[in-house]
């Protein structure tokens, strides 16, 4: 795709080809997050969850989706942001997470969901390095769309092996 | 056109185990000396199709071994041949061989020839050496290859009409009669009078019918075996040439009487063009009255198979899960029925179609499940072969007994059961039953019994496997668990603690003494595999008399009767089967052990008490163990007493993952859906222990240095941190 086709599908909205992905973004703490639509499940309002003894804070515990078992992941806690009281634009975005050759669906809880933007590949850029402030394990990419910085998540790497791992070490 | 074959390998192979274990459930039922004629054509049956689908997918070796087999059945449902036990061990035999040929082909790995030989080999030994079991000299015309000398005819005269779909199934005549054209000099007669008009000619259909004559000096089953394939859908009769048409009579029946459910031969390019070709031939009507009045000789033989489909269990659980979802949504409609506030006529309007609901959807759940739901014969079936070796193999004399063979259970119940059943019955066999000499002495028949039973229990299904042996040397297992430090020199424990010993995990070890050893040897595996299972076992015995295992497994494992109880806020669900009874706690019976524990005095045993708010780190409502309720649990064979708020109802919950979309959690074995909407957590008691252990000392030691001193909130603070 020549650099002249790929700023006329950006700006008609249209995504085409691999290059550009579309992302859902939502908000925390001000912050604006993205994640790859089609891993998108659902988005719900939150709801009471049944709590899961002996795990970490974030995961908030297991809910009933339509008769599978969905664990839901506070994000800001993930995140180690400051809590957040859950209200009436709380919600809770179901993604479907493939590690290791197995799909889980979980839930992650969030402060509002924000739009939807096409990004083409080559717009994104590598995470620098934040430290140990947030695992960049977590981030994709960086972007910008109008003006404002959007953190790509990769949501594969968020929500396996550390949170899935046994009591042990959470404790 | 090619068809892709391997796509149904997969059926033949399944076909062919199942067809094995009929052979060889059929092959033990068979009374020596008097076989039954309906057993023996089961087994010939059986063979048959193995031989038929071996052929057809080119596992040479499978099907000409299968073909001595089928040799020897053939004499013998032929009255040639009297069932000898020397017979009956050598099909046995074959039959395993036969077993491990088609898994080597099925894992496509390197069949064992010189097995394969030698018992083959036997097969051939036994079919030559004519005069073992033949009973009267019958040298008949109908002459078999190895039974009885050749006939040195002249050659056969055949009538060959096939029905209409002949070549529907695959078959084609031209083929057939180029193979008979290799046994002689064949002269083919075709009687056309079935054509129709060409414009009505259906090309799928067979119209055409033959009498052949073929000079040649092979005897009559090897043309017999030229049409194997079309047997049922055409009419056969073969005669010596030189024979008149009463002896003809004979021969129709004995070509007719092998009826086996063939397996479709592959429909093969040359069966299409070759057909028409010979249609086009003038049409010229004959014999009009010929045409219809062939009565089927027979049927392919499907009247002695059950109705039954194969369906992939993947289906069956997703319309099992679909059927809990419906159950949950019932419930969850009752409820919002029972709390609605509306006027009286249309409430209750809405109240009888919600109970109409709910007895349909409970119905329907019932029937669900029962598709998964097998006779537990499947399970039973292997066993009358590994008494009769075993026991064979110890020099004792044992007969087995089966009964309830019809009691349904889970398939997934079933397959886990499978092996714990066969160390119990192994167990009864090596160490239960006396040998024959030492059983006289007792003035025991010197036939020993083992006997397997099982039936319904309310949601269980019970199995028991009893002998009339010496039963469990009680002084022996007490002496053995005061070595291995499982006993007190001085504590004389119950006896049915010390028979309960045989499944300590410590007992298991070769050195046991002989009387006792096999009892102890892997006990404690079977008793764990029925644990997981949310099941239980138990022993009783009497010296001298005879022991008997019971085991308790519930039916299916997608259900479970639960106790609801209520710490704080949340609800959790307590699987029935471990709960032995609920009470209020007096607080005069509870003691403090080493400032770590809180013990429970419960008649005569101490318990300890595990506070669920503790080891789940909850808010509860009650922590005075005077407020809330003990429920005594029992999980890997320890009592706890544990501690919650309050009980709420007994339900049957559908048991969910929490490891599908989640992980393994301790203490949880799974999650449930409640009828409003939301998840419960089930517990599972054994890891619950286990968890309270660890957990448990390390909250406790800093808080509270003496438990009497009243435990209060602190501790249930400290754990939400």
């Amino acid at each position: 795709m020549n650099t002249a086709e790929n700023i006329m599908s950006h700006e008609l909205g249209l995504s085409s080809g691999n290059e550009n992905d579309q992302f859902l973004t939502f908000i925390m703490a001000g912050e604006e997050y993205g994640v790859d639509i089609l891993r998108v499940q659902e988005i719900r309002g939150w709801d009471n969850v049944t709590p899961i003894p002996n795990t970490p804070e974030y995961i908030k515990g297991v809910i009933n989706l339509r008769g599978s078992i969905v664990p839901i992941i506070d994000l800001r806690e993930r995140f180690g942001l400051a809590r957040n009281e859950y209200g009436p634009t709380t919600v809770v975005i179901v993604v479907k997470v493939i590690d290791e050759e197995r799909e889980r669906v979980m839930g992650i809880v969030v402060d509002a969901v924000s739009d939807v933007y096409n990004v083409a590949e080559d717009d994104m850029k590598p995470p620098p390095d934040f430290g140990s402030v947030v695992s960049v394990d977590f981030v994709k990419g960086l972007t910008t769309v109008d003006e404002k910085m959007v953190i790509i998540l990769d949501i594969d790497h968020m929500m396996t092996k550390d949170d899935l791992a046994g009591i042990a070490q959470n404790q | 056109m090619t068809v892709d074959m391997s796509q149904f390998y997969q059926t033949f192979f399944e076909e062919s185990f199942e067809g094995l274990d009929t052979m060889e459930s059929s092959l033990l039922n068979l009374d020596v000396g008097a076989a039954d004629e309906e057993t023996i054509n089961t087994i010939f049956r059986a063979a048959h199709s193995i031989k038929g689908g071996a052929g057809t997918f080119g596992f040479k070796a499978v099907s000409d071994f299968t073909h001595v087999m089928e040799t020897l059945l053939d004499e013998i449902r032929d009255g040639k041949r009297l069932v000898t036990q020397e017979t009956v061990d050598l099909l046995l035999q074959s039959v395993d061989c036969l077993r491990d040929m088609l898994t080597a082909v099925q894992n496509e790995d390197e069949i064992d020839q010189a097995t394969v030989a030698a018992v083959q080999g036997n097969l051939e030994k036994l079919l030559n050496d004519a005069s073992a079991g033949t009973p009267v000299e019958q040298r008949d015309d109908t002459g078999d290859e190895a039974a009885t000398p050749e006939p040195a005819g002249e050659g056969w005269r055949i009538h060959f009409a096939p029905y209409e779909d002949l070549i529907k199934t695959g078959n084609d005549p031209v083929r057939m009669f180029r193979e008979l054209a290799e046994l002689g000099e064949l002269e083919a007669r075709l009687d056309d009078s079935q054509l129709p008009a060409f414009g009505e000619m259906d090309p799928e259909v067979c119209y055409l019918r033959w009498d052949l004559v073929l000079k040649t000096d092979a005897p009559l089953s090897v043309v017999e075996e030229v049409f194997e394939w079309v047997d049922g859908v055409c009419e056969l009769r073969i005669e010596p040439l030189s024979s008149t048409g009463a002896e003809a009579a004979t021969q129709e029946a004995d070509a007719g009487s092998p009826a086996a459910p063939v397996p479709e031969a592959p429909v093969t390019n040359a069966s299409a063009p070759a057909m028409p070709q010979r249609q086009a031939e003038p049409v010229v009507a004959e014999n009009p009255t010929e045409a219809k009045a062939v009565t089927p000789k027979k049927k392919p033989a499907s009247g002695g198979e059950h109705g039954s489909i194969r369906v992939s269990i993947d289906k069956v659980d997703a319309l099992i899960n679909l059927v809990g979802e419906l159950v949950i949504t019932q419930s969850m409609l009752g409820q919002i029925g029972d709390e609605l506030d509306m006027d009286l006529d249309k409430l209750e309007k809405l109240r009888d179609g919600l109970g109409q609901l709910e007895r349909n959807t409970r119905e329907l759940q019932e029937s669900v499940m029962r598709i998964r739901m097998l006779p537990i014969s499947f399970a039973f079936q292997r066993f009358p072969r590994m008494v009769r070796d075993t026991a064979k193999k110890l020099n004792k004399e044992i007969e087995l007994k089966l009964s309830g063979e019809q009691t349904e259970l889970d398939k997934t119940v079933m397959e886990k059961i499978g092996d714990p059943l066969v160390h119990l019955v192994r167990n009864s066999i090596d160490h239960g039953v006396e040998a024959p000499e030492v059983r006289e002495q007792a003035g025991k028949p010197r036939v020993g019994t083992v006997h397997l039973n099982a039936y319904h229990q309310g949601g269980n299904i019970v199995i028991e496997i009893s002998d009339d042996g010496a039963g469990l040397n009680r002084d022996k297992i007490l002496q053995k668990a005061r070595e291995k430090g499982l006993v007190g020199e001085d504590e004389v424990p119950s006896d049915e603690r010390i028979y309960d010993m045989i499944f300590d995990p410590g007992f298991s070890t070769a050195d046991t003494i002989s009387d006792v050893s096999g009892r102890g040897v892997g006990m404690d595996v079977v008793k764990r595999n029925i644990r997981e299972l949310g099941g239980s076992i138990e022993v009783s015995t009497e010296a001298g008399k005879g022991s008997t295992f019971t085991i308790r497994l519930p039916l299916t494992l997608a259900i479970l009767d639960g106790q609801l109880i209520r710490v704080g806020g949340d609800t959790f669900i307590v699987p029935l089967v471990s709960i032995i009874e609920s009470l209020q706690a007096d607080p005069a019976q509870i003691n403090g052990l080493a400032g770590q524990a809180e013990l429970y005095k419960l008649r005569e045993d101490y318990i300890p008490i595990v506070r669920l708010y503790e080891v789940f780190g909850l808010k509860p409502k009650a922590t005075r163990l005077e407020d809330g309720l003990l429920v005594v649990v029992e999980g890997d064979g320890q009592k706890v007493g544990l501690f919650v708020d309050d009980l709420l109802g007994q339900q049957q919950v559908v048991i969910k993952s929490l490891e599908t979309n989640f992980r393994k959690v301790d203490g949880v074995s799974g999650a449930t859906i409640l009828g409003d909407g939301t998840v419960a957590l089930i517990l599972d008691i054994s890891s619950l222990i286990q968890v309270s252990k660890r957990i448990g000392r390390k909250h406790r030691l800093p808080d509270e240095p003496t438990p009497e001193a009243g435990p209060d909130g602190d501790a249930a603070t400290e754990q939400a941190a």
